[in-house]
């Protein structure tokens, strides 16, 4: 996904002169082709997330059109009071990119992962959160941010995802794109758990039951129209999200479904990291086994409840 | 801008403007009822400099693209910086009154874009630097001509974004960016360098690439003198001021418990007498 990124965000500075590339230290000769082409609108502000985050405020104030990118942890956790004064209590039109998001980053420990960020940047008013599901929806998704004057964070993932959509896929904030239909489960995959939501949809095939799937990027907003349909039928609602079940993407859907006048007759399953941080050596796959958010520990998880459910 | 730093004649002026606002400040505390007057009366004589002989503003236009940009770090301070907006055109000197009034545009620290000449909302400390730094660099990338100043206080300097911003301007080059520390030595509830090691504060800066001048930050001659300096080119301008907590009013003076407590009608009073007011 970075790759994408890294090619896009040169298409989309090519195209706005207002597009101001904010790295803190992070991309080794990622933006080379960039750094040559724009070198006034490129700013290494070095080990120092505070900072540049307030400097892309005032970079913004001044017309222009930010993106703070560096390791998801030191761009949100870290830095978390300067996103929330200096870019959304202004409605700075600054756009913050995380990499490496989630479990991507699994082998360099909890200091890399990120399982709170979802959670951090959605609690801040005005923010707007994307969790782009491959290469192609993050082009759709940073084109969209970089159109919109508002706040907007997105959280990306490393290099070398399986990339699920052919094209960028048409995305507009608050819609979510589905990729198939079921009648047994609703799954609303975010970020780039989607190709593990597709494996979860093919095991559930196998044993004749049909899963739809959801590509939900546009965390904050969510889309309502969808949530209304899901939750208005029979089948199970499942949120797959590589984040913590506490305030994640799966914690916004539940706060959604607790705010219904009527109670919808859909039941949902939340599937995130629980309660706890990894200590042990390992790769993404390895982290999600352990967290039970692997494709088999879903597909189990799904089964279970659909025979309760019976 | 005229250089005034050897005109007596204006230097007078200056300081005639900074005991009406210094008046003033006491007056809001008053009626509001509301705590940090000390660490406001301790930076009017940088803010009128600055308003009245550096900034190049023009009240009716304050969304100006070419303005210069003072951002007030020291939000807790605000009042300074409302008294001094409103004397100088921004808004009508009766909105005042307003002030923390409920409902009303001006609370007892910023918000954005409350009145006019508000350039940022403070309050948190260590975040006026480095939005300073944006506003400076997007001078350069988009070509338009303007200084940005930021006003800050000496326990702000305990921010580490303070340092993470000091280290990155040089680099920049950011020659058009100016600090001025309001160096009073109090915080909250101490003395700034017991709390923790602030001295040499001057030498901090410098060690971090800066160009430096410290002064007396009450004395108008070498306050507009240290602004109006011929500076190294490309290079930032941090200015050390040394202040007085409470500055002008002799009770208050010194006395960090007017941190938090505001003046009753006959402090008021005494405080008219002292600043010569009318």
């Amino acid at each position: 996904m970075r790759n994408a990124f890294a090619d896009e965000i040169f298409k989309l500075a090519g195209a706005d002169e207002r597009v101001v590339m904010l790295s803190a230290d992070i991309g080794n000769r990622l933006f080379d082709k960039y750094k040559a082409s724009y070198p006034g609108r490129f700013y290494n502000c070095g080990v120092a997330e505070a900072n540049t985050v307030s400097l892309a405020a005032g970079l913004a104030s001044c017309g222009l059109r930010p993106v703070c990118y560096t390791i998801t942890p030191f761009i949100t956790a870290r830095c978390f009071e300067q996103i929330k004064v200096d870019i959304c209590y202004h409605e700075m039109p600054v756009l913050i990119v995380g990499t490496g998001s989630g479990l991507s980053y699994a082998s360099l420990g909890a200091t890399h992962h990120s399982l709170d960020d979802l959670a951090l940047m959605r609690s801040l008013p005005g923010m707007r959160v994307l969790a782009p599901a491959d290469a192609m929806e993050l082009r759709s998704c940073l084109r969209a941010a970089l159109a919109s004057d508002k706040p907007v964070y997105m959280r990306i993932g490393k290099k070398g995802e399986p990339v699920v959509f052919a094209e960028p896929p048409p995305f507009a904030f608050g819609k979510w794109t589905a990729l198939s239909k079921g009648d047994a489960v609703h799954l609303l995959s975010t970020g780039n758990m989607l190709p593990v939501a597709l494996e979860v949809a093919g095991s559930l095939a196998e044993k004749n039951r049909s899963a739809g799937v959801f590509s939900c990027a546009s965390v904050k907003p969510l889309d309502e129209e969808v949530l209304r349909r899901v939750f208005g039928g029979d089948a199970l609602v499942a949120t797959i999200e590589e984040h913590g079940r506490v305030g994640g993407f799966g914690a916004a859907v539940a706060e959604w479904l607790a705010d219904q006048p009527e109670r919808p007759r859909a039941r949902l399953l939340r599937f995130g990291t629980d309660d706890y941080y990894l200590h042990d050596a390992g790769e993404q796959e390895h982290a999600r086994e352990t967290y039970g958010i692997s494709a088999g520990r879903i597909t189990e998880s799904v089964l279970r409840a659909l025979e309760t459910k019976r | 801008m005229k250089n005034v730093s050897h005109d007596p004649e204006e230097l007078a002026r200056l300081e005639g403007l900074a005991r009406a606002i210094r008046f003033e400040l006491i007056s809001i505390s008053h009626r509001a009822q509301s705590a940090h007057l000390a660490g406001s009366l301790s930076c009017v004589d940088l803010l009128v400099a600055l308003y009245w002989n550096r900034l190049r503003i023009n009240p009716g236009q304050p969304g100006d693209p070419a303005r210069d940009r003072l951002i007030f770090s020291k939000g807790h301070a605000i009042s300074a910086l409302y008294a001094t907006l409103a004397k100088r055109g921004f808004f009508p000197g009766e909105e005042l009154l307003q002030f923390n009034v409920e409902g009303g545009r001006l609370p007892e620290q910023p918000s954005p874009g409350c009145v006019p000449g508000v350039e940022w909302a403070t309050g948190s400390l260590g975040h006026g630097l480095g939005v300073g730094l944006g506003m400076a660099l997007a001078s350069r990338i988009r070509r338009i001509s303007y200084g940005v100043y930021v006003v800050m206080s000496d326990g702000e300097c305990q921010e580490g974004s303070v340092w993470e911003a000091a280290m990155l301007a040089p680099r920049l080059g950011l020659g058009q960016l100016t600090v001025l520390v309001d160096f009073n030595k109090w915080q909250a509830t101490a003395r700034s360098n017991d709390v923790m090691a602030m001295e040499p504060l001057r030498a901090k800066w410098e060690a971090f690439g800066w160009e430096t001048r410290e002064i007396d930050g009450h004395n108008m001659g070498e306050i507009t003198g240290a602004l109006e300096a011929p500076r190294r080119s490309g290079v930032p301008l941090a200015i050390v001021a040394h202040t007085i907590k409470g500055r002008g009013v002799s009770f208050i003076e010194d006395d960090n418990n007017w941190h938090y407590r505001s003046p009753n009608a006959g402090e008021v009073e005494q405080a008219r007498r002292e600043l010569q007011i009318a």
